[in-house]
């Protein structure tokens, strides 16, 4: 256990005093600060950029008069003009539509007329107020009474939360579910990637330079392995510590005036269970990287140069970048989905899954005790594997490894 | 001091051992000797506790082999190597401290162990900005930082120049002398001639040859014998008490024969050629190992 320790300590300190590792851990906050100055300064000159649009509203069905609500940017004006009339204005006013409502808009399109293609925010601005209107009118004209309207609205809200609700700031959580959501997986995709190479590095490192054999003339295999394993896990934990205190004191003396910036977001956050969220993310970065590092760290012990590294890596890392793949494209709108409940369970796929599901609430706790508990047997299981082909690994040299030979690694006695 | 009692190793395909037994006597240096892939590897992984054979036993100064003697064993691989980017003096306290030996103890160790081998301004060096014989001159420090009471070495000369290569000598002999016992597996016949207490060849994953380096040679012996005289070349008719092996001439009218008794003593010989002209020399050839090696080796091949 001593010896374990020493070797924890080396392979920590030798990496966290590497300038690389210090250069990352000063640029990253800086550039995120730097990178939320620069989104509120776009965000902010965009807003100025577009000017105030006039939709003069040309309505036969009068269905809407009245009713349609002037919002940032946008200023409804009823008219009474022709439509040729009105056509002839836009010709010289860039800031100018017309939106024809006809008499039956449900059968005829709604029309929306301007010199250039509207921004999607004024389209999707106006068909959103016009569609709560016509569906208001509807059911009023059906003499649908307001508590079942209320009702039946709610209903609409439950069976599509994304795209018609009746609050913004249930839209703004949801959001911003999604977005930590994504961002929890990104980063556990990326931080199992780039902790398990350098295990896999330090490996071949070992085997090459030949320090090997004097090292295991003085612990075991596995005692190495472990160390280098978690030695390499505290860097990675450490980069993340440092990035999260930096990425905080940065923004903060950035001056707290960039309120669209990460302070902004910060405060959306505020919403989400951010302790729970930690602690979810943290379990699944070590338990996935304690489960994909050893098995980094047999492939390296398995190849003489790190070129030799690609036939064991793309089955490796196939479940991950599967599920990271799925995760940004499918999962993050369903997270209840079986498809994403079954590979939040899975070892191999759970970390990036379940920290999809995670920030969106509402993971029954049976789900992430199985899931969390799955992943320790994972890890276990992984780890012995791992040891048993590593022992023998280390030791061979000029032998072109293939999987038929490290199945009979994994048998070999002592 | 260490005792090797039937080892077999097995590895998928070939046997690297075959029921291989050696005793190593405390205070000695033993080499181990045989030519490439013939298990020396094999079994020094085993002494080390890097491998485990299949059977067999080892026992350490009595004691059935186990973890607690790591710390006592000092081994010096024959592919060297240590970390490149890490300082020396780091490096060599980190292996010590691997074998148990507290970071105190080990500073003042290497301390003394640089001054002595004139490494004093190398403590902060990383291994890649030393010089491959500079770097070996490290890993045999590393190797006995901790005191070994056994140091195992294979092909510690490789890799040394002829400078280098004595001042190790001279370590390992002083070493020697306060009480370590020395196991190393060489190549090198004329450094077994010069350092070697006992032997044991291995050729084959099979011990063919054990035993004190001088009863060996002794024993292959083949009363051969050297005569160097002065004088009128010698024509022998046959009747002579000796086999002409070979004949040489030398400078200065001087003639070198090497000669096989055929029944006689090495007087008989003498009292033949007394007569006929003057000896300067009679030498019996005692084979060297190198010889003993090559003949052994052959035989079994």
């Amino acid at each position: 256990m001593k010896k374990v320790l020493l070797i924890i300590q080396r392979e920590y300190l030798t990496r966290v005093r590497k300038k690389a590792f210090l250069v990352m851990m000063l640029v990253v906050p800086v550039l995120i600060a730097g990178m939320t100055k620069l989104i509120a300064y776009v965000a902010k000159d965009s807003d100025q950029v577009s000017k105030p649009q006039t939709v003069k509203v040309i309505d036969e069905s009068h269905l809407f008069e009245g009713k349609l609500k002037n919002a940032k940017n946008i200023q409804f004006i009823p008219t009474d003009e022709t439509l040729d009339k009105a056509q002839k204005g836009l010709a010289d006013n860039e800031d100018l539509s017309i939106l024809v409502i006809s008499k039956d808009y449900s059968s005829k399109p709604v029309q929306f007329l301007s010199k250039k293609k509207p921004s999607f925010a004024l389209t999707g601005e106006v068909e959103n107020q016009m569609n709560e209107i016509a569906s208001t009118n509807t059911m009023l004209a059906n003499h649908i009474d307001t508590a079942l309207l209320n009702k039946a609205k709610k209903n609409k809200v439950s069976i599509n939360a994304l795209e018609v609700t009746d609050a913004g700031t249930k839209d703004a959580d949801v959001g911003t579910s999604m977005g930590v959501g994504v961002a929890c997986a990104i980063l556990i995709y990326m931080s199992l990637f780039i902790y398990g190479a350098q295990v896999m590095r330090g490996v071949i490192e070992e085997k090459t330079n030949r320090i090997i054999e004097v090292i295991i003339s003085s612990v075991k295999p596995f005692q190495l392995m472990l160390g280098k394993i978690i030695g390499v896990g505290l860097v990675g934990l450490t980069q993340f510590g440092a990035w999260i205190i930096l990425s905080v004191i940065v923004t903060k003396t950035m001056g707290n005036n960039a309120s669209g910036g990460i302070m902004g977001a910060l405060q959306t956050l505020q919403h989400i269970p951010f302790g729970y969220i930690l602690f979810c993310f943290m379990f699944y970065f070590l338990s996935g990287y304690l489960l994909y590092s050893a098995l980094f760290a047999a492939v390296g012990s398995a190849v003489d140069s790190e070129t030799e590294t690609q036939q064991f890596m793309f089955p490796i890392t196939l479940p991950l970048l599967f599920t990271y793949l799925l995760s940004v494209t499918v999962l993050f709108r369903a997270p209840d989905s079986p498809l994403a409940v079954w590979l939040s369970m899975i070892p191999f796929t759970a970390p990036v899954a379940m920290m999809i599901r995670v920030p969106f609430g509402g993971v029954p706790a049976w789900q992430l005790g199985l899931s969390m508990g799955l992943m320790v047997i994972g890890f276990v299981c992984t780890t012995y594997v791992a040891a048993r082909i590593y022992r023998v690994g280390v030791l061979m040299y000029g032998k072109k490894a293939s999987f038929k030979e490290l199945a009979k690694w994994f048998f070999y006695k002592e | 001091m260490l005792s090797i009692r039937n080892i077999v190793k097995q590895y998928a395909g070939h046997r690297a051992l075959d029921d291989v037994s050696l005793e190593v006597e405390s205070g000695k240096i033993f080499g181990l000797l045989g030519p490439n892939g013939a298990g020396k590897t094999s079994l020094i992984r085993i002494i080390n506790q890097i491998t485990a054979p299949d059977s067999g036993e080892v026992y350490f100064n009595g004691e059935r082999l186990n973890q607690s003697h790591i710390e006592r064993i000092g081994y010096l691989p024959e592919e060297r190597g240590l970390y490149k980017k890490m300082e020396i003096g780091e490096q060599m306290i980190y292996l010590a401290r691997l074998k148990g030996l507290s970071r105190a103890d080990a500073t003042t160790r290497l301390k003394f162990w640089f001054d002595n081998l004139g490494m004093e301004s190398w403590w902060k060096k990383k291994i890649e900005e030393l010089s491959k014989g500079m770097q070996q001159k490290a890993q045999f420090v590393a190797t006995v930082l901790h005191e070994p009471d056994l140091i195992i070495l294979d092909e510690p000369f490789s890799g040394f120049d002829p400078v280098n290569a004595e001042l190790i000598k001279n370590e390992i002999l002083e070493l020697n002398k306060q009480g370590a016992t020395i196991l190393f597996s060489t190549h090198r016949m004329e450094s077994v001639e010069e350092l070697c207490d006992a032997i044991a060849l291995i050729h084959k994953s099979h011990k063919i040859l054990d035993g004190r380096v001088k009863h060996i040679r002794n024993s292959y012996k083949n009363e051969t014998y050297l005569i160097e005289y002065t004088g009128d070349k010698l024509t022998f008719d046959g009747s002579q008490p000796f086999n002409i092996v070979s004949e040489t001439d030398g400078d200065d009218n001087s003639h070198i024969i090497k000669i096989k008794l055929n029944g006689g003593s090495a007087n008989d010989v003498l009292q033949y050629l007394l007569p006929k002209t003057r000896i300067n020399m009679l030498q019996e050839v005692i084979p060297t190992m190198n010889e003993i090696f090559i003949e052994k080796v052959n035989l079994t091949a």
